[in-house]
């Protein structure tokens, strides 16, 4: 069992929680990844590590409220427990000998960009970030970006920042400078046109990919990304990829596998919860 | 003495209800069915079974307690080269090890070395007191993953007095025994008792522990202080062969599908689990994963399952009794088949699997003969689902996270045939050393090891 330390609203949607796991807070570094598994029946879903406290012992989780699993997360309190907690997985991000670079983030997605960016500031680089939501809303951690770099905030809708996706600001900064690399992290149709924004530039762009996953440790094979025409798995291979190497339309078709389960869970669940809300 | 030639049949249920369902198919000896099948024994003096099995359990002598009603004095015969019993009588292949050697097999049946040896495991499951726990010799050993090599090292070592803690990454125990054969063949209560036996004996089970990233292997010794470690790691990732259309929606690797039914338990009405069920279901691959997966995709319900398989039915890798299970349960066998394409629709889902017609050759290195392929033997197969199950290659994670622990070429731990690893105090058995093979092989290679491990920390002092 793994307590929760801390819970806050990011906005209406996301949440963030801090999980007491001091060996995971230790060892987790930028772009890795944990499982979780809310109770005894419950599935494991992984969920990428936006942060860690080594003093308390707690690594930060970071969700966006959006199926059956995510609903019950939710629902649990500081002082509550989650069955189990898996990490850290995956290969961290490489940033090594990077001095310049852009980090964007997607909505939920900026969770993830942020220990990049903060990773890449304490190392001493130049770091820009573009975070993008749908509206304003939806905007979370700004305040934590803007403590480790430049940042260009858009909406969709044009109610907060820049009007427009995240490709519009980093075409711009790509135009003006010369940056080591682009790390995008978002939704997978951010990160495909991210990838189609910085290839005439030539500019290293990395993707971190997240597909449904079971184990998260090598063993299922259902994370397979295809890289480079060639079978991968993001669980042990990734999940950062060359961005420019990813086939995005069948990694967003296999995201989709599930739909249907998915709305029929969702919908199980909250019937469940205006039962016991009676 | 019995001379029936024949087996004494085995209870099983009923094929067309039991596929539909997940209960435990075959249901175990009586013990009088079990006194007399053990009477067919002739207790012949070279005992050839004994060389057949992997572990040399004195079957004979076994036997014949159990031809004597002394049920118990079985399981302890067995005991003293298994730790799995009741787990090797549900899925040893049999027919290839002990039995295969059985003088009676020259006219008739051999003597059924594996039901009595599941017979006199359940007796013991469900007739045993509590183990007594023994006493700690103070050294401790770190041991890898709780399938069927880390479960039976564990046991092994704490039965000799040492303190064990095992580290499994997922969040139950018992390996591929949970997550990957499914209740119908063997039970999961079977497999959390012999954990609670191991609990019993003092061995302590870390869940949700991947080692190479919590802790590396190095740090196991150096600051969690274990003297010894034993890396049972298992198989890894899943193999596929490389066609069109294996990353469409509604393709799986028999692993991934078979975790979702098994250790997720999403065939549970209740389960958060999702599986995909498919109405029409190909399955590639002949062993007793690919049968697994199929007769799993019987019961959630599919109307169509097929097995296809390059070979033909003589080859077939799995068990013997799991391809008659399998035909019984309607799974269609489509032999000497091979696919070349898995065709999918606009929205890349799966449609139909393209295969060809193959016909025997030459033998090749293995000693069975090559599947070639038919000319103009193209044929499809309409699915909305295709499960690949061809095997595992080695998982990368303690290669990359261990200096100096050597691999083979194909990437598994190099070990001696002790378990030695080329570093000093690593111990390595099972899949993780030999690739995909079989629960009895793992077992007897952690039970190997647990004793050079044993020698390794005595010589230490």
């Amino acid at each position: 069992m793994f307590r929760i330390l801390k819970r806050r609203e990011l906005n209406k949607s996301v949440t963030l929680i801090e999980i007491e796991a001091p060996q995971i807070a230790k060892k987790a570094l930028a772009g890795q990844f944990v499982i979780l598994r809310t109770d005894e029946r419950g599935e494991r879903i992984p969920l990428t590590v936006a942060g860690t406290d080594q003093g308390r012992g707690a690594v930060c989780v970071i969700f966006q409220v959006v199926g059956a699993t995510t609903m019950s997360l939710d629902r649990k309190r500081e002082g509550d427990t989650i069955a189990d907690l898996v990490g850290p997985l995956g290969n961290p991000t490489e940033l090594d000998g990077i001095k310049k670079a852009i980090v964007v983030g997607g909505g939920v997605g900026c969770a993830i960009a942020l220990p990049v960016a903060r990773r890449l500031h304490e190392l001493g680089a130049d770091v820009r970030s573009v975070i993008g939501f749908r509206t304003r809303g939806a905007v979370i951690l700004e305040e934590e970006f803007r403590a480790c770099s430049d940042v260009s905030v858009t909406t969709d809708d044009g109610s907060y920042g820049e009007t427009g996706n995240v490709c519009i600001p980093l075409k711009r900064l790509l135009e003006r400078e010369k940056f080591d690399a682009v790390y995008a992290i978002g939704p997978l149709v951010m990160m495909k046109f991210v990838a189609l924004t910085t290839k005439p530039y030539g500019v290293k762009t990395v993707a971190s990919m997240n597909p449904i996953m079971i184990d998260g440790t090598g063993m299922c094979g259902c994370c397979r990304v295809t890289v480079d025409g060639e079978m991968k798995f993001a669980c042990v291979d990734g999940p950062d990829f060359d961005a420019q190497k990813i086939d995005f339309d069948e990694a967003i078709g296999r995201n989709r596998s599930y739909l249907a389960f998915e709305a029929e869970a969702r919908e199980k669940h909250c019937n469940l919860y205006k039962k016991e809300g009676n | 003495m019995d001379l029936r030639t024949t087996k004494y049949p085995m209870p099983v249920r009923d094929p067309l209800v039991r596929n539909r369902d997940f209960e435990e198919v075959s249901l175990g000896y009586d013990g009088e069915t079990a006194r007399h099948e053990a009477q067919r024994c002739l207790h012949c003096k070279a005992h050839p079974c004994v060389d057949g099995c992997p572990v040399s359990v004195m079957i004979p002598d076994f036997i014949a307690k159990i031809a004597e009603g002394d049920f118990e004095g079985a399981y302890r015969i067995i005991g003293e080269s298994s730790s799995l019993p009741a787990v090797c009588g549900r899925v040893c292949p049999q027919e290839r090890q002990c039995e295969k050697f059985c003088v009676r097999g020259v006219k008739g049946e051999p003597v059924g070395i594996g039901r009595l040896e599941r017979f006199a495991a359940d007796y013991h499951l469900s007739h045993s007191e509590k183990t007594d726990r023994p006493v700690s010799n103070g050294h401790r050993v770190a041991v890898v993953g709780s399938g069927p090599a880390g479960l039976a090292c564990a046991g092994e070592l704490a039965k000799r007095g040492y303190e064990v803690t095992v580290f499994e990454a997922l969040h139950t125990a018992g390996g591929v025994l949970v997550y990957g054969i499914p209740e119908f063949r063997l039970p999961k209560e079977i497999v959390r008792r012999e954990v609670e036996h191991l609990l019993g004996l003092g061995v302590k089970i870390e869940m949700d522990s991947v080692i190479g990233r919590l802790y590396t292997v190095e740090e196991l010794k150096r600051e969690l202080g274990f003297e010894a470690v034993f890396l049972g790691t298992g198989a890894g990732l899943p193999r596929f062969m490389g066609i069109k259309g294996e990353n469409a929606k509604g393709v799986f690797s028999a692993n991934e599908y078979l975790t979702r039914a098994n250790l997720m338990k999403a065939y549970e009405a209740d389960s958060a689990t999702p599986i995909y069920r498919g109405k029409r279901v190909a399955v590639v691959g002949g062993g007793n994963v690919a049968m697994d997966a199929a007769r799993t995709a019987k019961r959630l319900g599919a109307e169509k399952v097929f097995i296809v398989y390059r070979r033909s039915r003589e080859e077939l890798p799995a068990r013997r009794e799991e391809v008659e299970h399998a035909v019984e349960e309607e799974i269609e066998l489509q032999l000497l088949t091979n696919p070349v394409e898995i065709v999918t629709d606009g929205d890349n889902n799966v449609v139909a699997l393209e295969c060809v017609r193959m016909e025997l050759g030459e033998p090749d290195e293995s000693g069975r003969r090559r599947p070639v392929v038919k000319e103009g033997s193209e044929f499809r197969i309409e699915a909305d689902c295709v499960i690949m199950a061809l095997g595992t290659s080695p998982n990368p994670l303690i290669k990359q996270t261990t200096a100096g622990l050597l691999t083979k070429p194909r990437g598994e731990i190099a070990a001696d045939e002790n378990g030695k690893t080329s570093l000093e105090g690593v111990f390595a058995g099972g899949d993780a050393v030999t690739g995909s093979a079989t629960v009895i092989l793992a077992m007897g290679a952690g039970k190997v090891a647990a004793r050079a491990i044993d020698e390794f920390i005595a010589g230490k002092e």
